[in-house]
């Protein structure tokens, strides 16, 4: 496989991107990192391990996951190609699961019988529950209150799957706060209780070793392209909520020559309203949930509430990498509206036969924006992390239709 | 010597134990964080800590969450926590306020600025919760060139080493977190503390405080017998919680003389490393 020499060895031992990254927890838990730090690393060097893992992967996710021309939408924009990374066809219907199955078989291997999660739009939730109901885990999920509203459909199957569902009266009652009420519930059940996030952020290990169970999407594509057009695309562009998507189809071409990363963020009502969940366009460094990061904050350094019309880009932060990498201008940031990514949402169903998650569709609109301006021998490999079902009522709503 | 030093330095040499209570600045609303500090003293308290509000709590539980919403709702913020510590200095010489709360809010202001501005006010220590010894070399070392005290937590999770890294960084004194779990929990296990102090106290060479579950006299007594300051912080809130606004503060003073008393039943104390 043709795999570029990564450009930077980060995170480096102490968790940190630069300046981004490490270990910001309270001392209770500081014990928990360093055992999960040596646990991982063991499993990284153990072939049962990665075998597993591909086992696993290849037999119950489905993988790998093919990549699709989509040649009716690109001659309608009349310009670039634009290809989707169909991760919308996994088991469970995002790239989520690709990390769950990792951390839960890194978790049977330190004999943790209960699995917790956070979760927004409810997909790392059904996907942890999945795997636990594979593996025979007790699971919980917290998940904010006002999303458990937002994504009744993904709340019952997780019920479905054997999972408990927290919802989270705290703060501003969405994912952010899930995420501190998932930490809470770790500290206090240290022993027994293997913590899986969803994203690449968190304290050291996390963000690393969710970029490396993710990165299975990038590596991928480096094989496939080449197969399917006989080079490497021009353009890589995803999605960022946390920036797990995205980091896994990023990663493995970072430092591949002439391909440029785009990751797109949420930009709501738009930038200039303050309503939106832009962290690296529009937000400062500061330190939540274990990391140093770019965060939305006010002048205080109060975590702000944020919008995004897809449950799963709605948060404050977002990984130390993409931090990392925005800073090192290896990675492009832009953001995309709820209506811009609404209008792409809509193209896929009609021109492709495709209905795209919410989240997945903020990428697809930058890419239809970005093709019209490149000649038409030109690809775009756009992640489409997850299918949009789940989606069935937001979209309903904002077309003024009840079910 | 510092302000918190001499405290622990008089109480040894009187044979009593440090009471520290904790209150969430701007709870129930910032206009009563002075009258709480001096019902606070008033009822024996050697240390204050004073928590400053924070939109995302990770370590704290409900009842602390709660005081943090209540405050950053009503507009509390870092410099306005920092103008009630002055007000309570301009009266108040003697008791050292420690703050307690989150990085975010500090490196918002720039670690720097925030020393300083603490120093100013007349803030003794600080306590970050998610700023663990190893990513504390540069905010420490700010805070002791200021000559203010950078406190440190250990957990019953802590290995021997963890005593060390701490002691490395910190100054003070050492908050042991008397269990697994979030601020406000109920599951004090005292045999477990008084196993660990001990041992604490000798690896760090510094006065150890307990807090996270100390909720009535009797367990502020039988951690007293063991540890060198009891920290109690989720009860006192709740007593906040429950009484009318113009009576909190004296059922404060009350709830907090009945732990003074408990504890200096305690007797000879032994060992502060000071
Ligand atoms: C389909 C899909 N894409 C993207 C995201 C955003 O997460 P991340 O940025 O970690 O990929 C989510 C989160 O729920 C999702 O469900």
């Amino acid at each position: 496989m043709q795999m570029a020499d990564t450009p930077y060895q980060f995170p480096d031992a102490s968790g940190h991107f630069g300046p981004y990254g490490g270990v910001f927890v309270a001392e209770t838990l500081m014990p928990a990192l360093a055992e999960l730090r040596e646990a991982y690393a063991a499993c990284q060097n153990d072939p049962e391990f990665v075998a597993e893992f591909e086992y696993e992967l290849k037999h119950y996710v489905g993988r790998p996951s093919p990549i699709y021309h989509a040649k009716r939408w690109s001659g309608i924009l009349g310009g670039a190609q634009i290809y989707l990374k169909r991760e919308d066809l996994n088991h469970t219907g995002a790239h989520k699961v690709n990390n769950c199955i990792g951390q839960a078989l890194v978790a049977r291997r330190m004999g943790k019988p209960r699995v917790i999660a956070e979760t927004g739009a409810g997909q790392h939730g059904v996907a942890t529950a999945t795997v636990a109901a594979r593996y025979g885990m007790e699971c919980v999920v917290y998940m904010g209150s006002e999303d458990v509203k937002r994504q009744v459909a993904n709340v019952y199957r997780m019920k479905l799957l054997g999972a408990t569902v927290v919802p989270v009266e705290s703060g501003s009652k969405t994912l952010k706060d899930a995420l501190n009420e998932a930490m809470r519930d770790w500290v206090t059940n240290i022993a027994d209780t293997f913590y899986i996030i969803g994203t690449v952020a968190g304290p050291h290990p996390y963000p690393m070793m969710v970029r490396d169970f993710q990165s299975v999407i990038g590596k991928e594509c480096l094989v496939q392209m080449p197969e399917m057009v006989g080079r490497q695309p021009d353009y890589v562009i995803a999605c960022v909520g946390g920036g797990s998507n995205a980091m896994g189809i990023f990663h493995p071409y970072i430092g591949v020559p002439g391909v440029k990363l785009i990751g797109v963020e949420a930009a709501g009502d738009g930038i200039e309203t303050g309503r939106h969940s832009a962290s690296l366009s529009a937000g400062r460094p500061g330190v939540l949930h274990g990391n140093r990061t770019y965060l939305l904050q006010n002048e205080d350094g109060q975590i702000i509430e944020t919008h995004s019309i897809s449950a799963g880009l709605d948060y404050p932060g977002v990984g130390p990498e993409h931090a990392w990498l925005k800073d090192a201008a290896l990675a492009d940031y832009v953001g995309i509206t709820d209506d811009e990514a609404l209008q792409a949402f809509h193209n896929l169903c009609r021109l492709e036969g495709i209905i795209p998650a919410l989240e997945s569709s903020h990428a697809l609109a930058y890419a239809a924006k970005l093709a019209p301006t490149l000649p038409k021998d030109k690809i775009l490999l756009v992640n489409l992390s997850g299918r949009g079902d789940k989606d069935m009522h937001t979209v309903a709503e904002r077309s003024g239709i009840q079910f | 010597m510092s302000r918190i030093q001499t405290v622990f330095q008089r109480l040894q040499g009187e044979g009593r134990k440090a009471l520290i209570p904790f209150v969430t600045a701007g709870f129930p609303e910032p206009a009563l964080t002075l009258p709480l500090m001096r019902a606070l003293v008033e009822g024996g308290a050697d240390i204050i800590e004073l928590g400053v509000p924070f939109s995302d709590p990770m370590a704290d539980g409900p009842t602390i969450q709660r005081a943090s919403e209540c405050a950053l709702a009503q507009g509390m913020s870092m410099r306005k926590v920092l103008d009630a510590v002055r007000a309570f200095r301009s009266e108040n010489a003697a008791t050292p306020v420690v703050l307690m709360g989150y990085a975010n809010p500090i490196e918002a202001m720039g670690v720097e600025t925030f020393v300083a501005a603490a120093r100013d006010a007349g803030v003794d220590g600080m306590l970050v919760v998610d700023y663990p010894p190893e990513e504390s070399v540069a905010f420490a070392g700010a805070a002791k060139g200021a000559g203010l005290d950078p406190i440190f937590l250990l957990a019953p999770t802590s290995s021997e080493q963890r005593f060390a890294d701490v002691a490395a960084v910190g100054s003070g004194y050492i908050y042991y977190v008397s269990l697994k779990g979030v601020t406000g929990s109920g599951k004090l296990d005292i045999d477990e503390v008084a196993r660990r102090i001990p041992q604490i106290r000798a690896a760090v060479g510094m006065p150890v405080g307990v807090g996270f579950g100390i909720r009535d006299a009797d367990s502020a007594r039988r951690i007293g017998a063991v540890a060198d300051a009891v920290v109690i912080g989720s009860r006192i809130i709740e007593e906040i919680e429950q009484s009318p606004r113009d009576e909190a503060a004296q059922r404060v003073a009350a709830f907090m003389r009945g732990i003074r008393e408990a504890l200096d039943t305690i007797g000879s104390a032994k060992g502060v490393t000071q």
